[in-house]
């Protein structure tokens, strides 16, 4: 058994890191308003339905070059509204705003925080990450424990094809568990939330597909693409196993966002409705790019059911959900392993940089003001080319992924050519592609 | 092609009155006008001066993006310099080798500066002049390299790399004279001795000189025949105050949020209002030139309760939000009672870099839209802005 000891981030305010026995008497009819069973079915909370519309198309390019800008969606201004309102009433440890933060110079435009914060001064604890599925344990923290203060509103699916917004919306005990956003209350930039699907259904730290696509739902229904969420597998940094997906703003490309792709291969199905899997390039990271589609769900289902590969094949993972839906990023990461055994250098360990999704992203938040005045290129190339895995491993996996998910591999230039004059029909697909990488094979 | 063209020929006739093509052809210099709201940031204006000395003509030109002046030689890093100069909406003052039409490099000393919009602060223009630069005999004086902040026309911070000469430690027996003397004594004959045009020139004291005096000549110009349409331009971001106007990347975050607020930098004397909102404008009945540069208290009149303007200071001197109910006053005097929220809003750097004043008129404030209710939308603003101020401001320099 493989483990690394980690101070885990505190994400609620109702997370101890007590013993499981203070715990468990907590979760005997408790008192107070959590979102367990006990308060979750008799409370109301804020509820956002969003538009039920299975065959809703990924939608286009939001025209931000004109002087004045679309307007921002109702749930981009509800949920910063009601951080803002969490943030007035002093729920957050630390004000994020008050985090020096820079982009690093350089050629692809890292972005380091100076964050002590976050750092909490209690005890590691040690957290297996040699399984990337493990049983939820009711034991230990999970967001049923969280306060209802916490939680912004409920995100669900409506009943037709508007959205919906309830101020206050009883919770229907007969209808299935509620799906909320919570704050993040150790945020790393403004906005940073947990979107936990189905609470009261305990899932562990896993990908389903419907969960991923309400993960997917929320970008698109937030249309800014500062707006990404986020999921870290177990093995990959996650410290909580229970299903949650992590989202926060910021109005700057990631490096991940600007790294040029090639395209590997595509989902099956008629030309127009293909998700297009592309490979990460010039990236000290190797992953996977997923677009297209022609539906949300054609997205959503082609990274699960990938990630379900991984999951069952152990390998830790994360994932990026970008651009409003519209680009899914999928890293398969081995980093803690190598920390476990030892394998990591000293200089990169000393920063405390545990690479997760907003870190391969190219988002690094420091502890120590050293690291920060010191950060460079240099570092954050070297810390995430550890995380990566091997070029060979990473060909292998993608192969077993393509063969488990029905994905068929670009074969060679002409077909590659052909291909993508097919798709230059989808302009909104074609536009990932750079020209001139078709010819990597 | 023709919808350019159209494009191009409304960029000076809507901006400025007409004749105002025949009053810069009096001025001697060479210079260019380019539009960066057109796609492909074109020419739209280019001086006789400018055509006799490149050997074009007018038509050959107009349309045309700078860059087919530059060549195999033009050094790639000052071309990088002078589009993050047009990117960061800054001006620049840089050598640099450009080809005529009949194929001859030659170095000139290249001043660009933005022409803002005095309305809005917007840049509407560029203003490029171009001073060549004689060729000098080479002389072993060691180079003399002095502050040149003082040329910075529009009274911005002098960035470092902004305005320099190029490559200063390659031309080490070049004379660079700053201030002393004219670079008339040590120009001899051109052809004195042969200079190799692959070597950068250092500009004197004289190129710049002329620059300088161009670019105020041009800005005379066109500023006189802006007030005539009444869409005045000028050389500053913000005559009214000084510097303070926002980026045009914030600017266009911001315009994503459609309700009424405010930004006011404190940084600056008396806390001017540095961006408002069109809905504040439709909400108070100003015009943004009524408004930008100064500070909010011209919202108060007579019955405004100084308590409350007391209360305001004392929020903002703490640095803590607030909110209160003010009476106020729009342009045509007519009072409303103003819900007003004012929040300190952060940039990269942690420290406040301005305070955000969002009004609601009391009056509409039991208005839901969808459920939401007024006073949930005023603090989406404050988030907006503070997503927006933070990231933006990442990438630059300094606070």
């Amino acid at each position: 058994m493989l483990t690394i000891k980690r101070v885990p981030t505190v994400v609620s305010n109702y997370q101890d890191n007590t013993s499981s026995e203070d715990l468990e008497s907590k979760s005997r009819g408790c008192g107070r308003n959590c979102l367990g069973k006990c308060c979750l079915p008799v409370s109301k909370l804020p509820l956002y339905a969003f538009k039920n519309a299975e065959q809703e198309t990924v939608e286009n390019d939001i025209d931000t070059s004109c002087c004045r800008g679309p307007p921002m969606a109702f749930l981009n201004n509800l949920l910063l509204g009601q951080w803002e309102e969490r943030m007035s009433r002093g729920l957050f440890r630390y004000d994020v705003t008050t985090c020096e933060t820079k982009v690093i110079p350089g050629r692809h435009g890292f972005i380091a925080q100076l964050n002590k914060g976050r750092h909490h001064k209690k005890r590691a604890t040690e957290f297996r990450i040699d399984q990337v599925l493990q049983p939820f344990d009711e034991n230990k923290f999970n967001f049923t424990k969280v306060g209802q203060e916490e939680v912004l509103f409920r995100f669900e699916p409506s009943n037709d094809n508007e959205f919906h917004y309830f101020p206050s919306s009883a919770v229907d005990a007969a209808s299935s568990s509620p799906s909320v956003v919570a704050i993040n209350v150790s945020p790393i930039e403004y906005g940073h939330v947990l979107l936990i699907p189905r609470v009261l259904d305990c899932f562990p730290q896993s990908i389903d597909h419907e969960s991923l696509f309400l993960a997917l739902h929320l970008t698109s229904e937030t249309a800014d693409p500062a707006f990404r969420v986020g999921y870290n597998s177990l093995g990959a940094f996650a410290t909580i196993n229970h299903l949650h997906f992590q989202a926060y703003y910021l109005s700057l490309q990631l490096p991940i966002e600007k790294a040029p792709t090639c395209k590997l291969m595509t989902s099956e199905g008629s030309t127009d409705a293909r998700v297009i899997v592309s490979k990460l390039l010039d990236y000290p990271v190797s992953g996977l790019v997923f677009e297209g589609g022609c539906t949300l769900r054609d997205l959503s289902d082609a990274v699960a059911n990938s990630c379900v590969f991984l999951q069952n094949n152990n390998i830790p993972f994360n994932v990026l959900i970008a651009e409003c839906g519209r680009r899914i990023f999928l890293l398969p990461q081995c980093y803690a392993e190598k920390q476990a055994l030892g394998e990591v250098g000293r200089e990169l360990l000393d920063t405390q940089v545990n690479p997760a999704v907003w870190e391969i992203s190219g988002h690094i938040v420091l502890k120590r003001r050293k690291d920060y005045n010191e950060a460079s290129e240099h570092y954050a190339w070297r810390l995430l080319s550890e995380v990566s895995l091997s070029e060979k491993r990473f060909q292998e996996v993608t192969n077993n992924i393509a063969e488990a998910a029905g994905f068929q591999q670009v074969e060679d230039d002409v077909t590659a050519k052909h291909e993508s004059n097919q798709e230059s029909s989808v302009p909104r697909a074609a536009s990932h592609l750079p020209k001139d990488c078709l010819v990597q094979h | 092609m023709e919808s350019q063209l159209g494009l191009i020929e409304q960029s000076f006739d809507l901006r400025y009155s007409g004749w105002v093509r025949e009053a810069l052809n009096e001025l001697p210099d060479s210079f260019t006008i380019t539009d960066p709201c057109i796609s492909g940031h074109p020419i739209v204006f280019a001086s006789n001066g400018f055509l006799k000395i490149f050997g074009y003509s007018k038509d050959e030109v107009i349309g045309r993006n700078g860059r087919m002046f530059q060549g195999p030689k033009t050094n790639r890093r000052s071309v990088m310099e002078i589009r993050e100069a047009v990117r960061e909406e800054k001006a620049i003052q840089i050598s640099l080798l450009n080809y005529r039409k009949d194929g001859t490099p030659f170095w000139m000393l290249f001043h660009m500066c933005p022409v803002f919009s005095k309305e809005d602060g917007r840049v509407i223009h560029f203003l490029g002049v171009q001073v060549p630069i004689p060729r000098r005999p080479k002389r072993s004086v060691s180079t003399v390299v002095g502050n040149i902040g003082n040329l910075c026309e529009n009274g911005a911070r002098a960035r470092e790399g902004m305005f320099r000469c190029c490559r200063r430690e390659v031309c080490s027996d070049t004379v660079l004279e700053l201030g002393r003397g004219s670079a008339l004594d040590s120009v001899s004959s051109p052809d004195d001795r042969e200079i190799d045009i692959n070597e950068p020139c250092e500009t004197s004291e004289l190129e710049k000189q002329k620059a300088n005096a161009a670019v105020s000549n041009v800005l005379s110009v066109l500023t006189h025949y802006s007030e005539l349409t009444g869409k005045l331009v000028c050389g500053k971001r913000c005559c009214l105050s000084g510097t303070g106007l926002l980026g045009s990347s914030l600017n266009i975050s911001l315009g994503r949020i459609k309700q009424s607020f405010v930004l006011s930098d404190p940084r600056l004397p008396d806390m001017p209002i540095v961006y408002a909102s069109d809905t504040f404008l439709e909400l108070t009945g100003y015009a943004r030139h009524e408004v930008l540069g100064h500070n909010c208290r011209f919202l108060s009149g007579l019955d405004t309760d100084p308590a409350t303007q007391f209360q305001i200071k004392e929020y903002i001197r703490t640095e803590q939000p607030c909110t209160v109910r003010i009476l106020n006053y729009r342009k045509d005097r007519t009072p409303f009672w103003n819900l007003l929220h004012i929040s300190p809003v952060r940039n990269a750097s942690g420290k406040v870099a301005y305070f955000v004043g969002v009004q609601i008129d009391d009056s509409c404030k039991n208005q839901e839209e969808h459920g939401l209710s007024p006073q949930r939308r005023q603090l989406s603003v404050v988030g907006a802005v503070k997503v927006a101020v933070r990231s933006l401001s990442m990438g630059a320099s300094s606070s």
